[in-house]
């Protein structure tokens, strides 16, 4: 018997096909995610899903830096306090500022803040750089703590929310939830964007083998720096949105509680891919509100310690990581 | 009564004092996260809990079976080890091939559990541990009160760092210890249970910090959360001082508890800061800190 000859125009119009399909598949999801966040707040409580959003734009600025460019910070909780803080404090205190100028303040000062830290963090690697982020963010949460603008243990209450633009109402739950959506899949598509683009491949190589990024003649320093001042831009812009939402800027955003929590929310949904820290951050905020309702309200901790044991142990790539696997195995 | 600028004399030196205590705690913790460190090339995020777990178990073994201080001192670290044993042999060994960062991540969730449990049970008001009778009273030194206790706290956490010191530099067991960390292959191939000595180092790591929690109990309030502020500073401790060296780990230890006692005296408001004002300045002038030996 003669094997059938390979005819190599065929294989790459086979290939071509599947990358088809699966285009399709990614359309088709990411339409069907599309259209389940614009009809949720129909069915659930604003507020509650505003809060997902919010986590979930500070999962996927964390993941833009720790999944894509191989960098563990472990002071993101700086950035979402400081664009908290800032927005919260202009908006309480200027009423001719409209919502959005708040925000955008906020987010330049994370931004800000993030290009010191880079700066003070980015000649160590690995342990060594999540250490001095820790305390580069401590001494951020003493700040805080001994400031007077951010009302100190009691926090900032009572931030009015303003009108977007000086128009639209943001005291409506709806318009509100509207709003922080568009920010959020503005902001998704950005990481997108960020993450295939030439500079992304760069990020993803020197996560991969960083002393070969530099001998092909990557100023690699520079691109991980750009990394960290986006992630800590797109946190803070997470932070301000929360500090609108809850109109409420408290210690509790700066404490290094928050830095561990995007860690857990980034890895349970899938370290390094773009549905991940959405889907981590859902599931965890899910698993914190549904606790605090029953009788396991006190155990909330360790029990989250227990699902950072288990994901480190059992499911490291995380749950999208997890099913994409899966797929690849089962369906090609 | 003379002033140093501006302050008492002996309200500088008591602070001072108080500095080179808290000093002698930050070299106990930072040394236990060195030698850990040193062999697993792991930064024990537990750290901080397994110090509250050694104060915990001074006062629990008290209040239940009446243990008395000198018998914690022995015991409390020994069964902390055994737990940090258990701890490497069951969890940390099961990711020992992966990115570093994993068994980082991994301690920390083994902080969070263990934190949050004992919160649960003993609260974060805080247990009151008696302070043994021998140590009742001090030496009146001309220019200030210097308690028993605390001399005795400088004393033993001096003596403890340099005999790890010189344990890990000068013995033979060290210098398996130091072989290990350089080439942990062909130190198996030499017919060293390797794996054996990392689990050991583990438990050793932690018995320190548990041996610098029952130090602390009489001392300080014992909350299962007195761990996690302290591990950060500890972090910034280590920074400083460089990861490659264990003197380095100790020496600096005890500088920043003097900063900070000095700090306390002079510009309250900063104290708490002030350690990670030094690690920032340090980072500029010397990214591997003070001691650092690594690129």
């Amino acid at each position: 018997m003669m094997s059938q000859p390979i005819n190599s125009a065929d294989v790459h119009k086979a290939m071509l096909e599947q990358q088809k399909s699966q285009d399709r598949r990614k359309m088709l999801l990411n339409g069907a995610l599309l259209l389940l966040l614009l009809a949720a707040p129909f069915a659930l409580y604003p507020v509650f899903l505003m809060k997902i959003l919010c986590f979930a734009l500070f999962a996927v600025a964390f993941n833009l830096l720790f999944g894509f460019t191989g960098l563990l910070s472990f002071g993101h909780a700086a950035f979402l306090a400081s664009g908290a803080y800032t927005t919260g404090y202009l908006l309480s205190n200027y009423s001719g500022l409209t919502t959005e100028m708040g925000i955008i303040a906020g987010t330049l000062v994370a931004t800000a803040l993030g290009l010191v830290f880079a700066l003070l963090s980015i000649r160590r690697q690995g342990i060594y750089f999540a250490m001095v982020t820790l305390a580069l963010a401590q001494l951020v949460y003493f700040f805080f703590v001994q400031s007077e603008f951010t009302g100190g243990e009691d926090g900032l209450h009572g931030i009015p929310r303003g009108e977007l633009f000086g128009v639209i109402d943001l005291s409506d739950n709806m318009n509100m939830y509207y709003f922080v959506l568009t920010v959020f899949i503005a902001c998704y598509l950005l990481v997108q964007r960020i993450v295939s683009s030439p500079y992304g491949q760069v990020l993803k190589a020197i996560k991969q083998n960083e002393p070969r990024a530099v001998s092909l003649g990557y100023n690699v320093d520079r691109y991980k720096i750009l990394a960290f001042v986006i992630s800590a831009g797109l946190t803070g812009l997470a932070g301000s949105l929360k500090s609108v939402v809850f109109q409420l800027a408290s210690l509790n955003d700066a404490h290094w509680h928050m830095s561990g929590e995007v860690i857990l929310m980034t890895l349970v949904g899938g370290l390094g891919t773009l549905l991940g820290p959405v889907i981590g951050s859902t599931f965890v905020v899910n698993v914190e509100y549904q606790l605090s309702q029953g009788p396991l309200r006190d155990w909330v901790d360790p029990i989250l310690g227990g699902i950072f044991v288990l994901t480190v142990l059992a499911f490291r790539s995380g749950i999208v990581g997890e099913i994409q696997k899966f797929m690849r195995k089962n369906l090609g | 009564m003379s002033m140093i600028f501006g302050v008492p004399l002996a309200v500088l030196l008591g602070q001072l004092l108080i500095g080179i205590i808290n000093g002698a705690f930050y070299a106990l913790l930072s040394l236990g996260l060195a030698v850990i460190f040193g062999l697993l090339k792991i930064i024990n995020f537990a750290h901080g809990a397994m110090y509250m777990l050694g104060a915990l178990v001074t006062v629990v073994l008290f209040d239940a079976l009446g243990v008395n201080y000198w018998v914690a001192l022995f015991l409390a670290p020994l069964l902390v080890g055994v737990f940090g044993v258990l701890i490497e042999y069951f969890l940390l060994r099961r990711i020992a091939g992966q990115d570093h960062i994993y068994s980082l991540l991994l301690t920390f969730g083994v902080a969070l559990i263990l934190q949050g449990v004992l919160t649960n049970i003993y609260g974060v008001s805080g247990l009151r541990y008696a302070m043994p009778d021998v140590f009742k009273g001090g030496f009146n030194l001309d220019f200030m009160f210097l308690p028993y206790y605390r001399a005795w706290v400088i004393v033993v956490a001096l003596l403890v760092c340099f005999g790890t010191w010189f344990m890990i530099e000068k013995t033979k067991l060290g210098s398996y210890l130091r072989a290990g960390t350089e080439d942990s292959q062909l130190m198996q191939g030499f017919g060293i249970n390797v794996p054996l000595l990392v689990s050991l180092t583990y438990g050793f790591g932690v018995a320190l910090a548990a041996f610098a929690g029952v130090l602390a109990a009489p001392i300080y309030s014992v909350t299962p959360t007195m761990g996690s502020t302290t591990l950060i500073v500890v972090f910034a401790v280590v920074v400083i001082g460089g990861m490659g060296s264990i003197g380095g780990a100790i020496i600096t230890g005890i500088l920043m508890g003097v900063i900070e006692g000095l700090t306390k005296t002079f510009y309250p408001p900063a104290s708490s800061a002030v350690i990670f004002l030094v690690m920032v300045v340090v980072l500029m002038f010397r990214p591997n800190g003070l001691f650092g030996k690594e690129a």
